[in-house]
């Protein structure tokens, strides 16, 4: 029987992940000489279902890897080894290593096997174990010549009970070759004394069969502590050494007899190994299905869920009152219309409205998984980290159980990781600055995540020395982000830091400063149409507020009408509408109005002319004002008519169309039609408004506008 | 048609061997930790029971030693998998009244081959 173990791989993959994650958890957690049996176990397990799953499923460069690790755990977990310090070192580093590993095979990629091959030797002299691999190999398999072998057994009385049944053994030795058998009921006692549960036959098997001892020493392996087992050449070719049933001298024979063999014993087992490697790829390489398989598996954003039974229950639930529901309706529609048909036929409506909302809701938390998921990387980030900068730090977790969309997860990864890093670099003193200003010399990172309206706020806080206003300002007026005669709030100048262009360059180091500014933090927040900001008090700490949608699959948003057109603005980068007082609008440039709007100058983009719709208001009196917010530029979008507010359904133009400058996306209005929905920062460049200084606007490039 | 428990804290190990089982004709129940299997175990009767070793909560050894003080177990296979570096788990969990035990890695061939020994 032939079986693609290539299916169970995704399984296997996202398991072993699980397991690391769970193994660098608990490594953590680890004190060494006064480490908890239980964290051991979980540890050593971890370990134990990564190295079986991929001695199974063919990755022998995994398996013999985690083999070394599983000695050791194995060691400590009898007490025959007390755990070091330096034990949890090199497994923390063979979980970063294995992760690596798995990667590349989940990629279909070799693993870079350098790094491994060095942790395995580290290991081996802990271990103080010589290389000793491929000794269990089974010697036996040659093939022999024919022979006739005498297998006696005598089942002790208990046979029965260790579940074992001498009748399948017996058609199992069948198989080998031709079988000759004789039964001895003599120790079968009387009907009054014989106990049903025990064995009282013997046999005696002759056996011809060109199969080796060993073989046959196999079928009785698991009974070899239960019953007298005899096995003997019968008039072999062989002297009498060979005939014992010692399969290891059999084996040491043949190994001394022709050295050819010796050869032969490597090659086999590589054989075996190619053997299933090619069982593992063959399946992939004759379907054409399995390819295009494999090449999304090589993408590693494709990657399953697992999914709670309850949640797919309830989902079920949902679809079968859909379906009643369903059925309700066609029933109306079959009667004749009546007053009653259609107060009917309104019920059947709402009620139709309520189990669409329930099932989109339940469809959204299949893809909500808690936040731990992420928050579980930061205890082995900050460890490392407080250890390379010589501080100390407590790590606190909040609201680990929150949930949010998988997409939006894997997406807020990094940024959290750049803002941790700056915490325990930029924001936490060392312990003797601490102790200096009379606080506690351990200092806290604390991650706290919440639900707040339809947005996940995750805050990152430390109790650190707080964001230096000073630096901050002196340095962004020497990057021309703003003029020495410009009077901002502290707050104003904190913000400054999300500015592209501001890096405070003497202050990089190896853990955070890795080129990455907080200007592309903010700018992947808001590719997820989120928003993150920062509060600090000197010598307090700072406190970084990432807020983000649920899901990335609905918007809130805005309907407002151009022309005949209708457009989505996202709700939350709408800051305000207003109309317009017209004594307040003045031109700048060519063509360029803006409005003072209490101390900020607006500038005013006619969406008519940027999306060239002919047909729209043009006085800008009879219009409205749509203040909207992006990369911290506002800007006002003209429109005609504000409509209706409602949650829209995020169709990709790309999947469908082309990407569209200016235009996020699109959705589907109640009325069938297609309404696109605009991409603010993208409509700011795509207007050609550049913002030099910090208040005023000008026009770059008019031509990019007219398009 | 046989009735076949399997038991394994890791998912890949539990499908890989129920889809195995499975295709072979057997019906199987699957288990994620000895605890469970026990549970399933006295609500259900098997014709064998096939059972990873080290598993969260209940571990395998404990599982056949539980299995073979109730009367319907008395008989029944009881399969250890192991690993080749468990071999005293072999005797470990020969004593605890395992019937035998199957050495990981092994592939779905295998594991068929081995289970002919104790059920057909």
């Amino acid at each position: 029987m032939s079986i693609d173990l290539s299916q169970f791989f995704e399984v296997f993959f996202e398991e072993s992940f699980e397991g690391l994650d769970a193994m660098e958890a608990e490594l953590l957690n680890l004190e060494p000489g006064n480490e908890d049996m239980e964290t051991i176990n979980t540890i050593f397990r971890a370990a134990h279902s990564i190295k079986g799953g991929s001695g199974t499923f063919g990755f022998s460069s995994v398996s013999d890897f985690t083999h070394v690790l599983e000695t050791l755990l194995d060691q400590i977990r009898d007490g025959q080894r007390a755990l070091t310090a330096e034990h949890v070192n090199f497994l923390l580093k063979s979980v970063d290593c294995l992760r690596g590993m798995l990667t590349a095979l989940q990629a279909e990629q070799e693993p870079d096997l350098t790094e491994a091959n060095e942790i395995r030797q580290r290991f081996e002299v802990i271990l103080g174990m010589a290389e000793d691999t491929s000794t269990t190999f089974d010697l036996a398999e040659e093939t022999l010549n024919e022979n006739t072998y005498q297998v006696d057994f005598k089942p002790y009385p208990h046979l029965f009970k260790t579940g074992n049944e001498p009748l399948y053994m017996i058609s199992e030795l069948a198989e080998l070759g031709e079988l000759e058998t004789q039964v001895f009921f003599d120790a079968v006692p009387d009907i009054n004394s014989l106990n049903a549960e025990e064995c009282f036959l013997a046999w005696r098997f002759f056996l011809t069969t060109d199969k080796p001892v060993s073989a046959i020493a196999e079928i009785f392996e698991w009974v070899e502590d239960d019953s007298d087992i005899e096995i003997t050449i019968c008039g072999g070719l062989f002297d009498t050494g060979l005939a014992d049933a010692d399969a290891d001298a059999d084996a040491d024979d043949v190994v001394e007899e022709s050295s050819p063999r010796i050869e032969a014993l490597p090659d086999k087992k590589e054989n075996s190994m190619e053997q299933t490697d090619t069982s593992i790829n063959k399946p992939q390489i004759n379907s054409p299905a399995k390819n295009t398989d494999t090449k999304k598996a090589s993408d590693s954003s494709a990657t399953s869920i697992r999914v709670g039974i309850d949640k797919v229950d309830s989902l079920i639930n949902m679809v079968g009152e859909l379906v009643i529901t369903q059925a309700m309706l066609s029933q109306i529609g079959e009667q004749d219309v009546t007053e009653t048909t259609i107060t009917a036929l309104q019920e059947g409506l709402a009620q139709l409205a309520h189990n669409t909302r329930d099932l989109q809701e339940n469809v959204m938390r299949i893809r909500m998984l808690p936040i731990s998921f992420v928050f579980s990387r930061f205890p082995r980030l900050v460890r490392d980290i407080s250890q390379k900068l010589n501080k100390q730090v407590e790590l606190k977790l909040l609201g680990e159980q929150t949930e949010l969309d998988k997409t939006v997860m894997e997406k807020i990864s990094d940024p959290m990781v750049h803002l941790v890093r700056n915490s325990l670099d930029h924001g936490l003193e060392t312990p003797e600055q601490r102790v200096a200003a009379g606080k506690d010399p351990m200092g806290t990172v604390t991650l706290n995540a919440f639900h707040q309206g339809g947005n996940i706020v995750i805050e990152i806080m430390d109790d650190g020395q707080g964001l230096n206003t000073e630096k901050i300002r002196s340095k962004a007026i020497a990057n021309g982000l703003i003029q020495e005669s410009d009077e901002l709030s502290p707050d104003e100048i904190n913000e400054l830091i999300f500015m592209p262009g501001f890096s405070t360059s003497d202050e990089v180091s190896d853990i955070s400063g890795r080129g990455v500014g907080m200007d592309v933090v903010r700018r992947n927040i808001q590719a997820l149409n989120g928003s993150v900001e920062v509060a600090s008090a000197p010598g307090v700490g700072s406190t970084f507020t990432i807020r983000l949608p649920l899901t990335l699959a609905i918007l809130d948003g805005q309907l407002v009408r151009v022309a005949q057109h209708t457009y989505i603005i996202p709700l939350i980068s709408i800051v305000e509408s207003l109309q317009i007082d017209i004594s307040k609008v003045s031109r700048v440039g060519k063509d360029l109005d803006v409005l003072r709007l209490r101390d900020e100058y607006i500038p005013i983009l006619r969406l008519y002319n940027i999306f060239n719709h002919d047909g729209a208001i043009e006085e800008l009196d009879k219009t409205l004002l749509v203040v909207v917010e992006s990369d911290n530029h506002k800007v006002g979008l003209l429109v005609d008519d504000l409509l209706a507010q409602q949650q829209v359904v995020i169709k990709s133009l790309e999947a469908n169309y082309q990407k569209v400058d200016g235009i996020s996306g699109a959705t589907i209005l109640g009325d069938g039609r297609v309404s696109l929905i605009i991409d603010i920062s993208g409509l700011i460049k795509l207007s050609g408004l550049k913002r030099p200084g910090s208040q005023e606007l000008v026009v770059e490039q008019k031509s990019a506008g007219a398009a | 048609m046989k009735k076949i428990l399997a038991v394994d804290d890791s998912a890949s190990m539990r499908q890989m061997v129920s889809f195995t089982l499975k295709k072979a004709g057997f019906e199987v129940v699957e288990a994620k930790d000895g605890s469970e299997a026990l549970g399933i175990a006295k609500q259900q009767s098997f014709d064998a029971v096939i059972s990873d070793v080290n598993m969260p909560v209940m571990d395998g050894i404990t599982l056949i030693k539980e299995l073979r003080t109730l009367p319907s177990y008395k008989f029944t296979p009881l399969l250890m998998l192991t690993t080749e570096s468990g071999l005293d788990k072999k005797t470990e969990g020969k004593a605890a009244g395992a019937t035998g035990w199957i050495v990981k890695p092994f592939n779905p061939d295998q594991l068929l081959a081995v289970l002919k020994k104790v059920i057909r």
